[in-house]
């Protein structure tokens, strides 16, 4: 899918380009105790743009092939076909360009985990090419920034899991790179720190021009910080625009939620008619329908004997989670908080 | 937040080599690549503060395990300069080091590879040399305190002369890039971390077993087994000290194999590092 129609207004080029990409997993042999897997295409020519100074999310379930993607763009891991290009660079031809061009933040920490956070994100700046003081007034800063300075002297295993994550960030955002590539950045964390970092990651946008690619799967999160999205379904693009683009597609249509106290109550011939339509899970069922056919359904239980049986109910606009369904998509993984 | 910020000028940082990868054209220029020193001394500095945080009981265990040896070897083998003495001692103290260089990195190695913590060193840009080298050179260093207390402890329980511990210097550094880089390697070339851990501990019994027991009176197929071993050349480089009269060339020649074996490992680790790193 082309996503660039912009890209000739941006300065300098895009920031990344990315062209029928395709990386396959070969088939793993079963082996005692665990069985055989067939290969997986975990990305299944993959093109997309991202402009410079953007912040573009890629969001979709695990195992929809967003880690895979990010790892080509970050020369951790070679595709089997196709182009990549970051600031200019070809990086299937020279892959090892990727850590001078970029930082990244990938899911694991273990390479940090025994280290306090000070020296983690300090020698992350030294390995990042920051002289020795420099390393240290930059390290500061970020703790500074990130409401760290508390917690520097405490290794990051002895942290909760969203501090840990933090500290990650901290290691990601120390030294300047005019692409951050963030997977997952905000996992674990309570609301103060996921505010500390979008403010960080907002600032290093309006200061330094910095381009940011974000891998997410929680669906609220993308929705309001991200410029541009793109949904990965099982390796592929299957949809890219601003949030506001992509709600666009699903239309009018809302989401009404209801949750009944035990069985619904099927007698009621209204309820029994929005049965076929619904999505069950347990209690609850997610209907998406035209903003007049959900007034009646809302007025349906809200009166008469289905409000006997009723828990709760909720009507919506459009979330991410519906363009992600609308278009195909699975639902499994994709979060809502 | 808006897609508007497409006008906004790259990052160009004031320490970017000017032409670096070939910038222009559009093309942002690449930061500098960070040197084998200055990312060696930042990884080394890092890996011996871990190490001091998270490895002290260990390092206690590879130093009572080594003491605990030499005591219960106390009651079958005379003190004296003899050859047994000698032995026990000097493999009793480069035992430490093939405990924590050997064996703990390659559970080191091994664990971050299966984890994906290699992620980390391989999207910074240093060269694969100084992420092993600095945690070799950590685990190495982490084992000077150790062997310096088998060593003192051994030789007055053994009655052996202290004046040549000096030679220390020379056998710490050389052994534990030796066992060291063969450690890191196993971590890094093996295809599970259990494997690594396996490898690292039977590299640990074959040090010891064979390092602890005079070759002389070992079989012939043992023997052999011994002289592939590096530590071998660095436990007979220290127990020739032990002497009255060492012969320094011997030393000198045992602790040249050690070096060599040590680049080599190093060398064969660093390259593991690169293919582990990036798939």
């Amino acid at each position: 899918m082309e996503t660039g129609a912009r890209q000739d207004e941006t300065e300098g080029g895009p920031a990344c380009a990315v062209r029928d990409l395709v990386k396959t997993y070969p088939a793993q042999r079963a082996r005692r105790g665990t069985p055989a897997a067939p290969a997986v295409r975990a990305c299944d020519g993959v093109s997309l743009t991202v402009r410079r100074g953007e912040l573009f999310g890629l969001l979709g379930p695990n195992g929809a092939g967003k880690s895979t993607l990010v790892r080509q763009l970050t020369g951790l891991l070679r595709p089997d076909a196709g182009h990549i290009d970051v600031l200019g660079h070809d990086l299937v031809r020279h892959p090892e360009r990727a850590a001078r061009l970029l930082a990244y933040l990938g899911q694991e920490s273990t390479a940090l985990d025994e280290l306090t956070v000070r020296l983690a994100v300090e020698t992350t700046a030294r390995l990042r090419g920051l002289p020795a003081d420099d390393a240290r007034r930059a390290t500061g800063a970020v703790l500074e920034e990130l409401g760290l300075s508390v917690l520097g002297h405490r290794p990051l295993k002895r942290l909760s899991g969203g501090q840990r994550r933090l500290a990650c960030v901290a290691t990601a955002l120390v030294g300047e790179r005019p692409l951050l590539v963030l997977d997952e950045p905000t996992t674990g964390m309570d609301p103060v720190a996921r505010r500390a970092v979008w403010a960080a990651v907002d600032r290093r946008r309006a200061e330094r021009g910095a381009t940011v690619v974000l891998v997410t799967h929680n669906v609220i999160e993308a929705e309001s910080v991200l410029d541009r999205v793109a949904v990965l379904d099982r390796g592929r693009v299957i949809a890219c625009d601003t949030p506001g683009g992509l709600k666009a597609l699903v239309g009018d249509d809302v989401r009404v939620e209801l949750v009944w106290r035990d069985e619904p109550p099927l007698h009621v011939p209204e309820v029994a008619a929005l049965g076929p339509t619904a999505q069950r899970s347990g209690r609850r069922w997610t209907l998406r329908l035209s903003p007049d056919a959900a007034r009646a359904a809302v007025a349906a239980v809200t009166g008469g004997p289905a409000f006997a049986a009723l828990d709760d109910f909720s009507l919506a606009t459009p979330s991410l989670e519906d363009v992600y369904l609308a278009l195909g998509g699975r639902t499994e993984g994709l979060v809502k908080a | 937040m808006s897609a508007a910020s497409v006008d906004r000028a790259p990052a160009v940082s004031s320490r970017s080599r000017p032409g670096g990868g070939g910038a222009g054209e559009g093309r942002a220029p690449l930061a500098p690549a960070v040197g084998l020193w200055p990312a060696l001394c930042a990884v080394y500095r890092a890996q011996l503060s871990r190490a001091r945080v998270a490895r002290i009981p260990l390092l206690f265990v590879a130093t009572f395990q080594s003491i605990g040896i030499m005591v219960l070897l106390r009651g079958v083998v005379e003190p004296g300069p003899g050859p047994e003495a000698r032995a026990v001692v000097a493999g009793s103290s480069v035992l430490v080091v093939a405990f924590v260089a050997l064996n703990l990195l390659a559970q080191y190695f091994g664990s971050l590879r299966a984890s994906g913590g290699l992620d980390h060193y391989a999207t910074l840009p240093v060269p694969p040399a100084a992420v092993v080298l600095g945690a070799a050179g950590a685990y190495a260093s982490f084992t000077v305190p150790g062997v310096l207390v088998t060593a003192v402890t051994g030789s007055v329980l053994y009655a052996l002369p202290l004046t040549g511990l000096w030679v220390l210097i020379g056998v710490i550094p050389l052994t534990g890039a030796a066992l060291a880089g063969l450690g890191a390697a196993l971590g890094l070339l093996a295809p599970r971390p259990e494997l690594a851990t396996l490898c690292g501990q039977l590299g640990m019994s074959a040090a010891l077993l064979l390092g602890v027991l005079p070759p002389a009176s070992l079989p012939l197929a043992v023997r052999w087994a011994r002289d592939l071993l590096p530590s071998t050349y660095g436990v007979e480089a220290f127990a020739a000290t032990f002497g009255p009269s060492p012969d320094w060339a011997r030393v000198a020649v045992d602790l040249g194999v050690c070096a060599a074996v040590g680049a080599l490992a190093l060398t064969a680790a660093a390259w593991a590092y690169r293919r582990a790193a990036v798939r």
